[in-house]
Parts: structure tokens; sequence; C-alpha cells
């Protein structure tokens, strides 16, 4: 294994060569806050709260899709950085309909985590309450709630990448996105979806939840995403 | 006694859920008591929010003028003041009618449902206008102290208030400052 160093925060660090930044800071001890990215998933850099200061480079970079070289100079807890980071989730608190008081993930979201977790207690912004369209409950099993969405895409690339139906994607750009089903039908009515929940459990907010469950009672399980990944590259259920 | 602490407690837009989690400081309140004049507060009848408070806890949205004209008379007579729960904080569920038509939302209730329509010019008078969209407080004035939750439990009371009797910036772990 090819191992290279570089320096984060001032120390001197090595990591296995092919690693992305996020995870040689990891692997090094030095954790920095993320919501779109999961273990097992291909990184997208939708959130940008791994956004860190590469030396020599014109702007700041997501640790999550950047790929972390021999020599590089990272500095990832600046003042700047950490100011950034509050602003992100505060842009995002305001952007839908986060009330937590009566939201189903409310106790296991990790946009509400994130917020505790690095000192955001308000958003500076103003809310922009969107109207958004109507929660769709007609699934046997899934409801899927736009309010809540942070647009982490992680739902997309669990169903597309893990499971391979490809069920769910996203319309639109900028604020107007939203996550759609199939060619933008309802739930219910998908030939695609396998009913595999595996888009639910990954979802860090309440957009994706189980039908029937009630404020605070949402229990997700991101573990199974990691062991479908290990198990692939170890070929334990390879039957070529 | 003339040293002791003005605080007061203010329910605007609110359910008084906030209220009530301040109650839950159960037999610290005895202790807070010897500490503190309590100078305006629902559960005290004094009239007018009175000048020199020192701190005042502020629970509920902006939801209409009334709310308005007194936090703006809080801010001014205040020295530290405290957005106290997820409505003065966020807006949260006072806040779902945002997206709302203020006319429609004003003729489902009190045209189309039941009971009776507050009739005459006094109507105008006594009842306070709803403000176009609801506000979290910082909307208005400036906040000194952010004390989220629905409600927040007590034990993020007791720490702010405690800090603060001591002199000192409310610094509340991660756990204590979550949402909802």
């Amino acid at each position: 294994m090819l191992v290279i160093t570089l320096n984060i925060n001032g120390q001197d660090v090595s990591a296995p060569a092919g690693v992305t930044l996020l995870e040689a800071c990891r692997q090094n001890g030095v954790d920095l806050p993320t919501l779109c990215h999961l273990e097992g998933l291909t990184p997208v850099g939708a959130c940008r709260l791994c956004l860190v200061q590469v030396e020599g480079a014109r702007r700041l970079m997501p640790a999550c899709t950047t790929e972390a070289q021999d020599g590089m100079v990272v500095q990832t807890h600046t003042e700047q950085l950490k100011e950034y980071r509050k602003m992100l989730l505060e842009l995002l608190l305001s952007e839908r309909n986060h009330i937590c008081s009566v939201c189903v993930a409310n106790g296991s979201c990790e946009l509400r985590a994130r917020c505790a977790e690095l000192g955001v207690d308000h958003t500076r912004f103003e809310y922009r309450c969107p109207d958004l369209p109507a929660i769709d409950l007609t699934h046997e099993r899934n409801g899927l709630d736009h309010n809540r969405c942070i647009s982490c895409t992680r739902c997309i690339r669990a169903c597309d990448q893990i499971e391979g139906a490809h069920t769910l994607d996203m319309q639109g750009r900028g604020v107007d996105n939203r996550i759609i089903i199939d060619m933008h039908q309802k739930w219910g009515e998908s030939i695609t979806c396998t009913k595999c929940g595996k888009c639910v459990n990954v979802c860090p907010t309440g957009t994706l939840f189980w039908k029937g469950s009630t404020v605070a009672e949402m229990q997700k399980d991101v573990g199974f995403v990691r062991w479908i990944k290990e198990g692939r590259e170890k070929k334990q259920w390879s039957y070529i | 006694m003339a040293n002791k602490v003005r605080l007061a407690t203010v329910w605007l837009g609110g359910c008084s859920g906030c209220h009530m989690s301040f109650l839950d400081l159960d037999e610290k309140l005895i202790d807070l008591a010897d500490q503190i004049d309590l100078v305006y507060s629902p559960i005290v009848d004094i009239k007018e929010y009175p000048h020199d408070v020192d701190v005042v806890l502020v629970e509920g949205a902006l939801c209409n003028t009334e709310n308005l004209e007194l936090l703006l008379q809080i801010r001014e007579r205040s020295k530290i003041v405290i957005s106290f729960g997820d409505c003065a904080v966020t807006g949260n569920t006072p806040q779902l009618r945002n997206k709302l038509d203020i006319d429609d939302i004003l003729t489902k209730v009190y045209q189309a449902g039941p009971g009776s329509i507050p009739k005459g010019p006094e109507a105008v008078d006594i009842l306070p206008v709803l403000l176009p969209k609801v506000h979290p407080l910082h909307a208005a004035v400036p906040i000194d102290i952010y004390l989220p939750g629905c409600p927040p439990d007590p034990d993020r009371i007791f720490l702010t208030i405690a800090a603060l009797l001591a002199g000192e910036k409310p610094q509340l772990p991660a756990e204590a400052i979550t949402f909802g």
C-alpha cells in the first residue's frame, strides 16, 4: 500500500494513497462535520459542511470529494471555516420548513444534531416558509415530506448504488430542487420501487419516514450501507 | 433586597409550555426566589412592563401587533433579553401559517368556523391585528441569549439563569441547545 504524508492543522500525518481528505482527516482523529456523506455511498459534496482550506488552492474544498495528496497542507477548523459551517446550517434551517417540535425525526435527525454540535441555536436568515408539494403517502410503507429535505441525495444514491432500483431522483435546480419518484409519479404508483426501505434509513432528516410514525418516533439505521459495500468488495455474494 | 436581580417572563405567541417548563424547576424555584424579584410575568399581577429589568425570558413568536409593541418595549426596558423556546427562536408551529394568505385564515376561523364573530368597531380596537407573517423575536429586536427547545427543559433554563445570576454568559453544552 502506497502511503502519503500530508499536514493537517500543523500536524504531519500519513494516509493510504487514494483516500479522500475526509477519510485522511477521520483516520487521523480530526473530525469534520458532514450531512450528505455516508460511508458506502459515492461522495457528492452537496452539503459543504466538510469544507477545508488547502494551502495553494484559491477556494475552499469539500474534503469528501477531494483526494488527499502527498505534501498537502490543510486547515480544517479555522474561525472562518467554523463560521461558514454555521452559516450553511442556518441557511438549511431557513430554506424549507424544519419544524423540529412536530417532526417524526426529532431525536434522530442529523441536521438537528449538527446544529447543536456546531452551536447553531438560531438562524440569522429570514425563513422562506415555502409552499411545497403535498406529503406523498401513497406508498404502502414509506412517506415523503419535502418540507424537511436538505437535498443531500443520500436516498437517491442508496436507491441507485445499493439497491440498484434508481426509483428516486432529483428534479429542478437550486432552491427549486425536489426529490421525485420515477418519472415524477406518486410513490404508490412506482413500478421500480422494491419497497426495501434503504432510502428511509439513510435519510438524515424527517423527509423519508415509515408511515404511521409520529413525532420523534423515527429511528434510522445506516450501518447496512457499509456492510453491503464491504460484502461486495470482498465478493461475499458473487455467483460468477 | 436592593441587590436582587429584576427578572421578568413574557408570554407572546406561544402555548405557555415554556412557562410550564420554567415552573418545572420545582424546588429550585425556592432558591431562585431568594435571588430575584419577579417584576413582570403571566404568573404575577402586574399590567405594564416595568423599566430597568435585568433579565427577561420571552416565550412565543411574533404573531400580532400587540406582540410586536410589547417586544419593542421589552427591548427598550431590559438589559438581557432571552429568546425563550422554539417559538421565540424559530417561529416554530405558529409559523406554519406563513405560507397561507392571512385573509383566508381570518375568514376560515371567524366566518366559516364555529362561534360568533367579534362585531362592531370595538373589535378592531380590542383585537390586535395579525402580522402578515409570524416571525422569530430576533427578526424585530437584538437578542442576547437563545434558549431553544419545545419546551426548553428545566435543566437548560436553570443552567442559563444560574450563569446569569453568577454574572457569567451562559455556555450551554451541545445537548442543551437542540431544537424541538
